[in-house]
């Protein structure tokens, strides 16, 4: 039995769907099978930041009307073969995303994937609470910046009273997943320090994700950071967070950016 | 090394820009979204399921665009 992850923040813009796709592509290079499903109905980009825009054929939606079987719509990546990603549709009717057609894909899905990932769409409303419905950890997806920490707050607690977990008296296992932490203003002081952001909401911390141009690289060409570029500080932070979704113990550090050059002479420091 | 980053940086910005010329060439235009596909696929399965039993997990529908040509291949298990 798989087990669902959402990935999540309330707050949009703040790197759920890159970090949606960056852990799902590291936990497929740790020989896992995962499946990424796109929740944002309407204003799919999971597609996009995967590259596979021009392959989408069948969509989430059409599965849950019966107009396609779950195969037919999966998408496996071209450059990790152990990489699906079931895509969000385009239409505008989000209604057509039922409580229990959402509950037979995740579960079909969960039979054969060993991780299943919610990208969830921004907001606390009902695509939120789809997304977020049957899942067994959450990444919570927030940057280092005081509306964003709000609104992690807010989809704290709708895990802890709206998932399907909650209605049993049980707890979605919830991770801190700090992105876009830019280390130049966090000296300057004009930014939350991480310590703070933890305290405030009091889970534990999953990873820090450096703001880097990096990203928008992989993006404009449809990867993954983590398959694009592993050794980034952006990718190194994806898969160490990756590692502790495992379960592994191992201290969270801010990867930087290696000096080609001065980086190795000086024993470039590993995440 | 700054003129390299330039040009390396210039790289994916032009494949993003490729990329999206691609896909919203289909998506603004109605005949070409997947509401086509969506047709065809219906319509392509309904003719031959006049004639032949087919399950629609016995289809197999793929597609790939390009900024020229579109390809949509259907291929349906015909039961022996
Ligand atoms: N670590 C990062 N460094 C730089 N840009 C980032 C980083 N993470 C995300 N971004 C950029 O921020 C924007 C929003 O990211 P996205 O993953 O789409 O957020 P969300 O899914 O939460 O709306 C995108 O342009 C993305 O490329
Ligand atoms: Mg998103």
């Amino acid at each position: 039995m798989g087990q669902v992850l959402v990935v999540t923040s309330g707050k949009g813009g703040v790197g759920k769907t890159t970090s949606a796709a960056a852990l799902g592509a590291a936990l497929a290079e740790s020989g896992q099978n995962v499946v990424i499903i796109d929740f944002d109905v309407g204003l799919r980009n999971l597609d996009l930041v995967m590259g596979a825009e021009r392959r989408v054929v069948f969509d989430l939606i059409n599965v849950i009307q019966g107009q396609a079987k779950l195969p037919q719509a999966l998408i496996r990546d071209k450059r990790q073969e152990r990489l699906y990603l079931l895509p969000a549709s385009q239409t505008r009717d989000k209604d057509a995303l039922t409580e229990r057609g959402v509950a037979r894909v995740i579960d079909d899905l969960r039979a054969t994937f060993d991780w299943v990932i919610c990208d969830s769409p921004a907001g606390i409303e009902r695509g939120a609470i789809l997304a977020m419905q049957h899942a067994d950890i959450a990444a919570i997806v927030t940057n280092p910046e005081i509306s964003s920490v709000r609104d992690s707050d807010r989809i704290i607690g709708l895990l802890d009273a709206k998932t399907e977990k909650a209605k049993k008296g049980q707890q979605v296992v919830k991770h801190l997943l700090v992105a876009r932490y830019d280390e130049s203003r966090a000296s300057s002081g004009d930014m939350l320090q991480i310590e703070d952001i933890v305290e405030i909401l009091s889970i534990p911390l999953l990873g820090i994700i450096p703001e880097s141009e990096q990203v928008l690289r992989a993006s404009n060409l449809g990867s993954p950071i983590t398959i694009c570029n592993p050794e980034s500080a952006p990718g190194r932070a994806y898969f160490s967070a990756a590692k502790r979704l495992n379960g592994e113990v191992i201290p969270i550090t801010i990867p930087r950016e290696r000096n080609r050059l001065f980086g190795r002479l000086l024993g470039g420091r590993a995440a | 090394m700054n003129i390299f980053r330039l040009l390396r940086r210039r790289h994916t910005a032009q494949v993003a820009h490729d990329r999206l010329r691609i896909l919203l060439a289909h998506e603004r235009s109605r005949t070409a979204n997947t509401d086509l596909v969506a047709i065809l696929r219906s319509e392509v399965l309904a003719a031959v399921a006049k004639y032949i039993p087919v399950a629609i997990d016995q289809v197999d529908v793929n597609m790939d665009r390009s900024e020229t040509l579109s390809t949509l291949q259907i291929d349906i298990h015909i039961p022996v």
